[in-house]
């Protein structure tokens, strides 16, 4: 075909970066990834779950953990995903999840707003006392024992419970299990109404 | 209504609507929910779950094509969709049904076509017991589809389908599924369906926020360098009219995507044509320059952008989308402009304060139309170019010709060669790249426009994929022109090889095919050989004014590549136009 070579043609002088925003030629810039709390509520139907952690793994988002449970009004279950992305992966991460059909809502929850999650702790029986007095210490508590074991119930922050958990190191961690966060934003503010 | 060339089928309003029986089953209504959303044609196949729906449309106008394989139907209800502006409708049975039609439903998806596909499954009880012919549909088709829908109760059925319908066609369209177990087709039920509506929680925008309208209007009028990118959204919002308004009132020059050809005019003085990995050079070199770009309806697919980190780099991005997940999705938009294609633009029309100051600038770009021709040699001594093919049946054709493809290199010679003048003549599978769409398409295609001329570019191993379709093209006695542009490869993969693989043509060459021709006489249509330039112009007549399927295998230059080129994820604007360019970029 007859034209130009590729080293006669006029160029441009910009450049864009990998997410095609348009960049200084000079400078290098990068979206640092950053914790974002998604709710959603969505339609209490079957396929639902599957249908919203399809999106994420298929979408390739970087997800910490999901949890659904039912809310006031009997049709409706709320999402609290806790994602970790550069600030336009968490943006498309909302409006992917918006699109779907069963999605009735979508809000990144901010900074201030309540998490907690829970955890049980499965330590050796060895130290009853012992455990005791490390699960006061984060306002934990025995939710079963036996000769062998013991059973604790944690409830707090991500932080908290991290840091918990490492408490109980000491003691033998033979199984555990956490929720993932539940999140709601502080004051009157609701995911239907905006104060 | 949407923007179609031919004028519309007259409909006898004369004749009195027929009193519709009451619905008995869940099938009927179902079949009822199709008739009251205006379906004519449903493309399918028969088998065991989804009997009970074929029995009910036993009794009802609309009419069945008997396809050939489930993959064919849901390209034909693809293909209709795109030619129509209406979902295309799309049946098939449980099982290996339902896993037939995924290829179409995934196409249908990535070209955002309206198809709504109803799968048979077995009755509710033996679901999660892997009885026979069980597959888990909608589990399969949710990530393909805007909504996958299980029907749970026979007097919801009808509702089901009805939501899908309207689902499939409203805002960005798309694919949609119903999955009707036995059991909730065959049970009894009065419920009448309601009318196709868009479930509560999807919302569609219409109109774009007026003040970013304004700030995007002025930006646009400021650029010294602008132009249009029309995307295939502009085609599906009815837009074409309008964008041509637009770029005419404004004189602004106009790309368009893959999926928007057709949407404006290539005669034009202000069309470039298309941009991206094997658009013309004019094309992506304005793309690559331009420092205003007004995109309208396009999602910046990676064979449009190359590089998004070379893709229009000093352009600001004007965006119109109805679909907000595509706004900044693969390049930022500076201006976002959510909303309905059609409404957009008429409200940019009236924002613009004046026409951009871009005389300079279309200079520019028609000294590129004169320097990158899309040109290619053909001497009387080498074997027939396929390119050649393609320029002739334009010309002999009317402007309202539908052009169906397969995947491949031909489809590329049938989009750069072919002078696209009206909206929804361009049909071809281009996000999912499906090999083997041709056949099944122009079926589609025909049925939707019945009184438009319909030509199938497809290769020879595109067009072996789905080649049993010629049986249903014949048996619904369809006049459309097959053109096989034969180079006894799969090209695009052999041209690959050669380019980036040291000419290693691994499963690319075919030591045997079937003579083309004689195989559509077996079919029961009319076969043609073309071997040199001396009758081409007399083989496309005949092919023509043959009143039924005809089947012309044009043996091609099997050495001849697609070009200009834009390798994979590389600079548009370092298109390579031979071989030799690929080594320099």
């Amino acid at each position: 075909m007859p034209g130009p070579a590729p080293d006669e043609r006029m160029r441009p002088k910009g450049r864009r970066n990998t997410q095609g925003i348009r960049v200084d030629p000079e400078a290098e810039v990068t979206h640092e990834p950053r914790q974002a709390v998604l709710s959603a509520l969505v339609k209490h139907r079957p396929g639902v779950l599957s249908e919203v952690s399809a999106l994420f793994s298929r979408r390739q988002f970087n997800i910490e953990s999901l949890t659904v449970g039912p809310t006031v009004d009997d049709d409706t279950a709320r999402m609290t995903i806790l994602i970790e992305e550069p600030e336009p992966g968490i943006d498309q991460a909302k409006k992917q999840l918006r699109k779907l059909v069963p999605v009735v809502s979508v809000r990144e929850l901010e900074g201030e707003a309540v998490r907690r999650e829970l955890a049980l702790v499965k330590v050796s029986g060895e130290k009853p006392d012992d455990v005791n007095a490390v699960a006061d210490m984060y306002d934990g508590q025995a939710v079963d024992a036996s000769t062998d074991s013991v059973t604790v119930e944690i409830t707090g922050s991500k932080q908290k419970i991290d840091a918990a958990i490492e408490a109980f190191k000491q003691f033998d961690v033979q199984e555990i299990v956490r929720t993932g966060a539940a999140a709601l934003e502080r004051g009157p503010k609701t995911l239907e109404k905006d104060v | 209504m949407s923007e179609r060339a031919s004028v519309p089928k007259e409909e006898d309003e004369t004749e009195p609507e027929a009193e519709q029986e009451p619905v008995t089953t869940g099938a009927q209504s179902v079949i009822r929910a199709l008739e009251n959303a205006g379906t004519d044609y449903v493309f399918g196949v028969q088998g065991g779950a989804i009997m009970p729906v074929y029995d009910a449309l036993y009794d009802s106008d609309i009419n069945h094509v008997t396809m050939a394989h489930e993959q064919g139907a849901s390209h034909a209800a693809d293909a209709y969709g795109v030619v129509t502006g209406d979902p295309g409708v799309c049946f098939a049975t449980s099982g290996p049904g339902a896993t037939n039609l995924v290829t179409g439903i995934a196409d249908a998806n990535m070209d955002s076509d309206p198809v709504i596909a109803l799968t048979g499954q077995v009755p509710t009880e033996f679901v999660g017991n892997d009885a026979f012919q069980e597959t888990d549909t909608v589990g399969i088709t949710q990530p393909i589809t805007k909504e996958s829908y299980f029907a749970a109760d026979s007097d919801t059925v009808g509702d089901d389908v009805s939501e899908a319908f309207a689902l499939a066609d409203a805002g960005r369209q798309g694919p949609t599924l119903v999955d009707l177990p036995k059991d909730v087709t065959q049970g009894d039920t009065e419920v009448e369906p309601g009318a196709p509506e868009t479930p509560e929680t999807y919302e569609v925008p219409e109109e774009a926020d007026d003040e970013n309208v304004q700030e995007a209007a002025e930006a646009l009028a400021e650029a010294d360098r602008p132009v249009i990118l029309s995307g295939g959204g502009v085609i599906k919002a009815d837009a074409s009219n309008a964008l041509r308004e637009f770029a005419k009132e404004y004189e602004i020059p106009v790309i368009t995507t893959m999926p928007g050809i057709g949407s404006f005019p290539e005669d034009h003085e202000l069309s470039l044509e298309w941009a991206g990995m094997h658009g013309t050079g004019y094309a992506n070199m304005a793309i690559s320059n331009t420092d205003c770009m007004l995109a309208i309806g396009t999602r910046f697919d990676d064979r449009l952008t190359g590089g998004v980190d070379s893709f229009a780099p000093d352009a600001e991005v004007i965006h119109i989308d109805i679909d907000p997940a595509e706004i900044s999705k693969n390049v930022y938009a500076d201006y976002p402009l959510i909303g309905d294609a059609r409404e957009v633009l008429r409200q940019l029309f009236d924002a613009m304060p004046r026409s951009p100051d871009a005389d300079e600038w279309r200079d520019q770009c028609q000294t590129w139309k004169d320097e990158y021709p899309m040109d290619y040699d053909t001497p009387d001594d080498e074997p027939l170019k396929p390119q050649y093919v393609v320029e002739q049946f334009s010309e002999m054709t009317p402007d309202d010709t539908i052009v169906c493809t397969g995947v491949g290199q031909h489809q590329m010679w049938a989009s750069q060669f072919w002078e696209y003048t009206e909206p929804r003549t361009w049909v071809s599978s281009h996000g999912l790249g499906t090999m083997g769409y041709g056949v099944p398409a122009a079926i589609g295609a025909k049925l939707a426009a019945p009184d438009q001329e319909v030509v199938c570019f497809d290769g020879d191993g595109s067009f072996l994929m789905t080649v049993q379709g010629l049986s249903v093209a014949v048996r619904e006695q369809l006049d459309i022109t097959y053109v096989v542009l034969n180079n006894e490869a799969v090209g695009m993969v052999r041209q690959w090889q050669d380019g980036f693989y040291e000419g290693r043509r691994m499963a690319s060459e075919y030591p045997w095919i079937p003579q083309f021709d004689k195989l559509a006489e077996a079919f029961g249509a009319r076969g043609f050989t073309l071997e040199s330039y001396d009758n081409v112009e007399e083989t496309i007549q005949e092919a023509r004014e043959y009143d039924g399927l005809s089947v012309i295998d044009a043996h091609i230059d099997p050495g001849e590549n697609v070009f200009p080129m834009v390798p994979s994820g590389g600079d548009n604007g370092l298109f390579a136009l031979n071989e030799d360019h690929l080594d320099m970029i």
